[in-house]
């Protein structure tokens, strides 16, 4: 795991001593609010319904136990307790006073962890695979190159008052956990037939109101130039990007208006005309990140675990836990656990102060001290051995997080939607809830297998729900809260290629009380029309929309 | 007169007066030494008015292209950039453009909204001069100009990135 040193320390401080000053500046009235608004969103601060929030960012979703037990510290000092998890590997946390911001962030950097430009126009936190180390189909670690990312990106003079939010994912493996297609720039490591590594490029790729997969500008761009072929696409977004309506501001607009050929052949044209010795990082720096991210020290262990065996025939929960949610790791006798912040009943997302403490207190023990965070807003322990993960089970059940729904029915992405967001139409995390409820017999949802269900409150999107199997979308009928609903969406990909694709509109849509029994049917009509081994989202591709609508809309009486 | 602050060898400094009258899109050009004047009246009459040996200096707006200067580069003193809001992010890559593309030797200005807040940001693209919106004072320019004791980034100063710094 990269660890800080002391440039990387002093930026960090330096941020926070510059923030420090504004928050005073803005506190006396010499900034307005206009001045001062775009300097607290690149650090991280949103003006919520009841409070502010803060975007606290976690690079590449890695976090040690010094970390996770420092955001417990953080959620209990200043906050109600608890965080919220979000699909782009940030914690969230909404009831925070501007006046404790600075000290909130101080805080934060003693464990190398900020908010910087967890919003505002700026080059987000970046994300990645959350398996990366730990699985056999990587072609490379995709952290080396997202560090190397987020040290150019941070602060960066050229690109801190964009047209709109810029978002970059990098993934290294077929199977894509990241949504790559869905991001303003995707990031694909591969080898080329030379075995020379470089980066498939993606652009303008985004949700929102625009909902649109990222397009190929460039096959195989040699990875050595990933940076100053980044400053390139960023130059002429920055030059070429709509500034006078916010609604097509971002990349994908540009994109959509000029094509992704000429579009690609400006950023080709700009880049070639760089000088790139200046941008990209010299072999000895990526060494040196490289090192940073090495194998931990695993033991030698069989393959088969005698101790992992005897819990899974004893325990039939633990069984189901294995089968679910334990991934195959590329170290022999080792196991991804993946945490499902999904409990129903629960927010998903959301996790307390004491499971953050317990989890973190699991990863040193049980896993090289790492913890990553996923899109789908659950938690990974990435190195633990199969002898131990009756143990880490045992503890996951003790406080609340055992659930056995990984990929599920009712391990669901939501935003925080009218519960806590400003610009949400609608309450996303009381469907979900209500939905993971219909589900909760593990029995049940085992059966239905694999369905991505994905939330947003509003047309912003942050809840995924176009690449969700199905995707709810909340929406704003004259005072009254009514959801879309879409089906067929995905956001993946497997060795047999990228199946990204949007989801396709059910019918009108439904009102508050009627989207469970909606989505139930949905699923009643899959296990109808299924053939065997068939997921939702391939039955839904081979006999369309037709007998969802007749389920969903059969008894249905106008409103 | 608004207040007209010079980087010069690592300070902040308040220019005793500034030699460039600022010059309509037409009408008759402002008497003195120097002129600065908008893209579209520099390209009808600039290059015949920089052959009589008047000093010049052209004033970009956010939207126009510095490509459309490139090959008049090397004989203007100056280049001003507008920023009509400060949110508005071009200006940065037309400064980082002039000095790392075109090599521009000259004075780049940064006018309009420009606040304290983002003074650092402009200084790394190659902004040396700036007409503060805000009042802000050489002393609050240095001190904002320090702040940050490394950066991560090769841009339009000396200023070494942070890889360079871990080899030294």
């Amino acid at each position: 795991m990269y660890r800080y040193d002391q440039i990387d320390r002093d930026i960090v401080a330096d941020r926070c001593a510059e923030f420090r000053a504004q928050v005073a500046r803005r506190l006396s009235g010499e900034l307005s609010e206009d001045q001062f608004k775009p300097l607290r969103l690149m650090n991280g601060l949103y003006l919520q319904l009841h409070a502010y929030m803060l975007r606290i960012a976690i690079p590449y979703g890695s976090l040690n136990s010094a970390k996770l037990h420092r955001l417990a510290h953080v959620a209990r000092t200043w906050d109600r307790g608890y965080g919220h998890f979000t699909t782009r590997t940030n914690l969230q946390l909404h009831w925070i006073r501007l006046k404790d911001a600075p000290d909130i962030l101080d805080s934060l950097a003693e464990v190398g962890l900020h908010a910087i430009q967890t919003s505002g126009n700026t080059i987000r936190n970046i994300t990645s695979d959350p398996y990366a180390g730990a699985v056999a189909d990587e072609v490379d670690d995709p952290r080396v190159w997202t560090e190397a990312l987020r040290q150019w990106s941070t602060v960066h003079p050229e690109f801190s008052y964009l047209p709109r939010k810029f978002k970059i994912a990098v993934t290294a493996s077929a199977r894509d956990r990241t949504a790559v297609r869905v991001y303003d720039i995707g990031l694909k490591l591969r080898r080329n037939r030379d075995g020379a590594l470089g980066f498939g490029v993606l652009v303008g790729g985004g949700l929102g109101r625009t909902p649109i997969l990222g397009q190929t500008i460039r096959e195989h761009l040699p990875a050595q130039h990933l940076l100053s072929y980044v400053a390139a696409i960023l130059r002429v977004y920055n030059r070429h990007g709509r500034r006078d309506n916010i609604h097509k501001a971002r990349i994908k607009v540009l994109v959509q208006s000029l094509g992704a050929e000429e579009f690609g052949r400006q950023v080709e044209a700009e880049w070639r005309a760089m000088d790139h010795a200046a941008v990209d990082l010299p072999d000895d720096e990526l060494a040196r990140i490289r090192g940073a991210f090495g194998a931990p020290a695993f033991e030698a262990r069989p393959a088969r675990s005698a101790a992992f065996e005897a819990a899974k025939a004893a325990d039939p929960a633990f069984a189901r836990f294995a089968r679910r949610n334990v991934v195959a790791h590329k170290q022999a006798g080792y196991a991804l656990v993946n945490i499902a912040l999904k409990t129903p009943g629960e927010v998903p997302g959301d996790c307390s102060a004491d499971q953050m403490d317990a989890i973190a207190e699991l990863a040193a023990r049980f896993s090289f001290d790492e913890v990553r965070l996923t899109y789908a807003q659950n938690l990974v322990l990435p190195h633990v051995a199969l002898d131990d993960v009756p143990a880490v089970h045992a503890r996951l059940a003790e406080i609340g997080l055992a659930t056995p729904n990984l990929d599920l029915a009712s391990d669901i992405i939501a935003c925080p939607g009218l519960d806590y967001c400003a610009l949400a139409n609608a309450r996303a995390i009381p469907i979900a809830q209500q939905i993971a409820a219909r589900f909760a017999d593990p029995e049940l949802a085992e059966d239905v297998g694999e369905l991505k269900i994905k939330i947003s409150g509003c047309i912003n999107a942050c809840g995924h729900h176009h690449v969700g199997h199905i995707g709810i979308l909340g929406v704003d009928k004259r005072g009254e809260e009514f959801y879309q609903l879409t089906l067929g969406g995905e956001a993946d990909g497997d060795a047999a290629g990228d199946r990204s694709r949007l989801g396709d509109l059910l019918g009108p849509a439904l009102p508050y009380a009627r989207v469970a029994e909606a989505v139930e049917a949905v699923v009643g009509a899959y296990r109808r029309a299924r053939a065997p081994g068939e997921r939702f989202v391939d039955t839904y591709a081979r006999v369309g929309l037709q007998p969802f609508k007749e389920a969903v809309y059969a008894d249905a009486h106008p409103a | 007169m608004p207040t007209l602050i010079r980087l010069e060898g690592g300070r902040a400094v308040i220019a005793a007066r500034d030699p460039f009258a600022e010059a309509p899109l037409d009408g008759p050009l402002p008497d003195g030494p120097a002129v600065l004047m908008p893209l579209a009246r520099f390209q009808q009459q600039g290059p015949a008015l920089l052959d009589e040996g008047l000093r010049i200096g052209v004033l970009l707006q956010p939207e126009e292209a510095v490509e459309d200067l490139a090959y008049d580069l090397p004989r203007l003193s100056m280049v001003a950039l507008n920023l009509p809001k400060f949110r508005d992010g071009r200006a940065y890559s037309t400064a980082a453009l002039l000095r790392q593309r075109y090599a521009f030797k000259g004075e780049v200005r940064a006018v309009g909204e420009v606040l304290r807040e983002q003074a650092h940001l402009l200084a790394r693209v190659g902004v040396d001069a700036f007409v503060f919106a805000d009042g802000t004072t050489p002393e609050q320019l240095e001190a904002k100009l320090s702040l940050y004791r490394h950066v991560y980034q090769a841009a339009s100063d000396a200023r070494p990135p942070a890889w360079a710094e871990r080899r030294s």
